[in-house]
């Protein structure tokens, strides 16, 4: 009961972030999963986390509704009429935003928000007034930059007013993609860039990667979470590799034994909680998002999250000098590509029959950290400090991109003076996804909106937290904490 | 195959050409501006072996009277360009063209071309024309950033294969310019006009020296003959930084934003339409 005491008394929260975090204890003070002690005391040590999911789910971590659907239908349960004009449409999507769940409580993906909106775009100035009053309730009301709005590949009007209304309001929600591929005019793209140099939106996805894992009724939500329209993730859970690592007698014993070991594990972590959420939490039966055909349970899959790599090959290899270490030294890379294979090989031998939109399989998520994670670099990241020149950077990291369909990055801070030559970040990209880089988010050193690790905050707003101040966006804490713990605001500058 | 002496390659360059660019400097300079920032790329090394000695690192030695660095040990500390005597470095590598190439390919897909700069590039013309031809197949734009002091209308070998050149026009009077290269301008303003009626004029540059020159008047002279050539070519307006400037041979200071606006309005009122300062 102190926990639900101290919530209730904590200054920093706002009235709507207590009710959450009161929600989240009464679940968490269930336990209703049946694994085994050895899990159980890899989830005490940390080995395993499932980042504040909850002890007893009753709603899908992930949820991507099929939008387009919605905005042909309109709803029955939300008693909505199909939209006739742009203000129908974007109050409809606005409302359905509001009862989308998820594990923050506000929805993770918001829909091809360009797509979605054309067919509304008649007159361009009444246009522009409705999608930026529409983005602004969406950064005011959702709260969490989680929140993910996709755009492209094709360049649109809805796309441009979009990119336009974003460089104005410099808000941190929604996140936002753009899906590139050779079919995306350069002038949107160059569009899309100047707008991210701004506000540190939109990042750039490989298309065609995420096509040819997907299917094109794909969506970016979350973080940069690869998963399909109409599905999503029931849940995610992450291995700690670099405490994983710590387990073993040395690489042959991690490669043959730990990981295998640490595989099963969560494997088994992940089926209790989707057997749970499927079998008895009902939320499959009885949402009307199901009834609507807005998803269905045979799209959605498992995440398998991953993080620490870099320092489980540093702890596994001791390099003796800079160049040795991960990111840096053949050896360390070719250890890091490695054991990436043998965990996609591991976690392609676990069967679940829910996940049967991947095969029967979880599909691999570079899981970029939480606030607490202090030494420990995200998914597959060279440690920050210790990046290497930004082409070097590209290569060696591209290597593990294809591994995760259900997302990795890096992130890129750049100098303000390259707003001057907008094309360098434009080649830089596609020179990043002939490498099979699967994801490209960006920022210029001048932003307010800095991207954390995957999600977005101002730096205004850390700093009204810091001084102790309630703050509206849930990320700030998570960014302010990542500011203190990992040292994010100092990515090598390019 | 051609032979170049390069001083080193950046990769990724945002600042010298449109789009991500590969920058590779060359060794030796015919000015010896008193402002130059690398005043390490304007002679060629005369193997004193001064630096060697002064090498905290063992990363230079000497085999068969020349000196020799290893990149593998070196730690970029620099020490070896401030002590020598003649302002050159030991780092330089005589490279073949193919060993550039081997380095441009590996990074090609992320490039929109390359850019040779210097010291002064247009000196070892025979290496720009073997590495531009082999830049040409593997589709990239190749630009040239020169002081303009030596005749381009004479190498039609090397034109044929040049995207575009950027050149310094560091002063309109040829006392003055004299005064700060060492050399006459007239060759160089000569290169501009004729590069800018083919077309093959990407940018002018100017750095602005407070109290050193007469910026007002460079800047109003060059501007208008920019106008005249084809407005849209780029002048860029450069402020003077001391950084890496030999300070025995001129002390000046960072020009004020609103000098090197005024300059810019300037340039603008005489009818460039691109111009930049940086
Ligand atoms: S920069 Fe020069 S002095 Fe310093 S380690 Fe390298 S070669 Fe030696
Ligand atoms: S670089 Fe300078 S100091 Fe070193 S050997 Fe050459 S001339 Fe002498
Ligand atoms: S032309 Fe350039 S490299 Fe040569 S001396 Fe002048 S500033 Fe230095």
């Amino acid at each position: 009961m102190d926990k639900v005491l101290s919530i209730i008394k904590d200054n920093k929260l706002t009235y709507n972030q207590k009710v959450l975090n009161l929600a989240q204890a009464a679940e968490d003070s269930l336990s209703v999963f049946n694994i085994t002690e050895e899990t159980k005391e890899y989830i005490e040590a940390r080995i395993i986390c499932d980042l504040n999911e909850g002890n007893a789910p009753y709603k899908a971590r992930y949820i991507l509704p099929d939008y387009e659907k919605f905005m042909k239908n309109g709803s029955k349960f939300l008693e909505l009429e199909p939209p006739k004009d742009i203000w129908e449409a974007t109050n409809n999507l606005l409302i359905l935003y509001k009862h989308v769940p998820s594990v923050t409580s506000f929805p993770v993906y918001a829909g091809n928000l360009d797509t979605l909106l054309e067919p509304f775009i008649t007159d361009e100035e009444e246009a522009y007034r409705a999608i930026k009053l529409f983005l602004l309730h969406m950064d005011r009301t959702l709260r969490s930059s989680y929140c993910h709005a996709n755009l492209g590949p094709a360049s649109t009007k809805a796309g441009r007013l979009i990119l336009k209304a974003e460089r104005e309001l410099q808000c941190s929600t929604p996140s936002i993609t753009l899906k590139y591929n050779n079919e995306t005019p350069d002038d949107y793209a160059i569009d899309a860039i100047n707008t991210a140099l701004i506000t540190a939106k939109p990042s750039f996805a490989n298309h065609s990667m995420f096509v040819h894992d997907f299917g094109e009724d794909y969506g970016i939500a979350s973080c940069y979470n690869g998963l399909n329209i109409g599905g999503g993730s029931y849940t995610l859970v992450r291995l700690n590799l670099y405490f994983l690592a710590q387990r073993s007698k040395g690489i042959e014993d991690f490669l043959n034994n730990v990981l295998p070991e640490g595989v099963v594990r969560t494997s088994s972590l992940m089926d209790e909680k989707i057997r749970f959420l499927v079998e008895e939490s009902g939320f499959f039966d009885t949402s009307f998002l199901v009834e609507e055909g807005l998803i269905s349970r045979n799209r959605f899959t498992g995440m398998f999250g991953m993080f620490g790599l870099a320092e489980c090959v540093n702890h596994l290899l001791l390099p003796k000098t800079p160049e040795e270490r991960f990111g840096h030294g053949e050896e360390a890379n070719k250890l890091g590509l490695k054991i990436i294979e043998k965990l996609q090989e591991e976690v392609g031998r676990h069967y679940n029959k829910y996940c049967e939109t991947t095969g029967g399989n979880f599909i691999l998520h570079a899981q970029v950290g939480i606030d607490s994670d202090t030494g420990i670099s995200p998914g597959c990241r060279i440690p920050i400090g210790e990046e290497p020149e930004l082409q070097e950077h590209i290569i060696q990291s591209a290597v593990f991109h294809k591994f995760f369909p259900s997302g990795i990055s890096d992130v890129f801070s750049f100098d303000s003076t390259v707003k001057q030559n907008t094309e360098y970040i434009l080649d830089i990209i596609k020179g990043a996804f002939n490498e099979n880089m699967r994801y490209f988010p960006f920022y210029s050193t001048d932003c307010d909106v800095v991207r954390i690790t995957g999600y977005l905050v101002k730096r205004s707003e850390m700093e009204k937290l810091d001084q102790g101040k309630a703050v509206l966006v849930d990320n700030v804490v998570l960014g302010l904490g990542a500011v203190k713990n990992q040292k994010v605001l100092d990515r090598k500058v390019r | 195959m051609a032979k170049g002496l390069v001083n080193r390659i950046i990769p990724f360059s945002s600042v010298d050409g449109p789009g991500n660019r590969a920058a590779i400097f060359l060794q030796g300079c015919n000015f010896n501006c008193l402002y130059c920032h690398n005043p390490e790329t304007i002679n060629l090394c005369r193997n004193c072996f001064i630096c060697v000695k002064e090498c905290p690192y063992g990363a230079l030695s000497v085999e068969e009277g020349i000196v020799l660095w290893n990149n593998n040990l070196c730690k970029k500390c620099d020490i070896c360009l401030k002590c020598c005597p003649y302002h050159s470095s030991p780092k330089v590598v005589a490279m073949e063209t193919e060993e550039v190439v081997t380095i441009v390919k590996r990074i090609s897909g992320f490039i929109s071309g390359v850019t040779v700069s210097g010291g002064e590039c247009m000196l070892q013309s025979e290496f720009l024309i073997s590495l531009f031809e082999k830049m040409k197949d593997m589709n990239l734009t190749t630009f040239i950033d020169t002081n303009g002091s030596i005749p381009f209308q004479d190498n039609q070998k090397l034109i044929s294969v040049m995207d575009m050149a950027m050149i310094d026009v560091k002063s309109f009077d040829s006392e003055e310019h004299k005064k700060l290269t060492g050399m006459d301008h007239s060759i160089v303003l000569k290169n501009v006009e004729f590069l800018g009626n083919i077309g093959k004029l990407y940018e002018i540059r100017t750095v602005i020296v407070p109290d050193i020159l007469d910026n007002y008047s460079n800047v109003d002279s060059i501007s208008r003959l920019i106008a005249k050539i084809n407005p849209s070519i780029r002048y860029k307006l450069i402020k003077y930084r001391p950084l890496g400037v030999r300070k025995e041979l001129m002390e000046s200071c960072i020009p004020s934003d609103a000098m090197m606006n005024e300059l810019a309005g300037l340039s603008k009122a005489n009818g460039c339409n691109n111009v930049v300062i940086t």
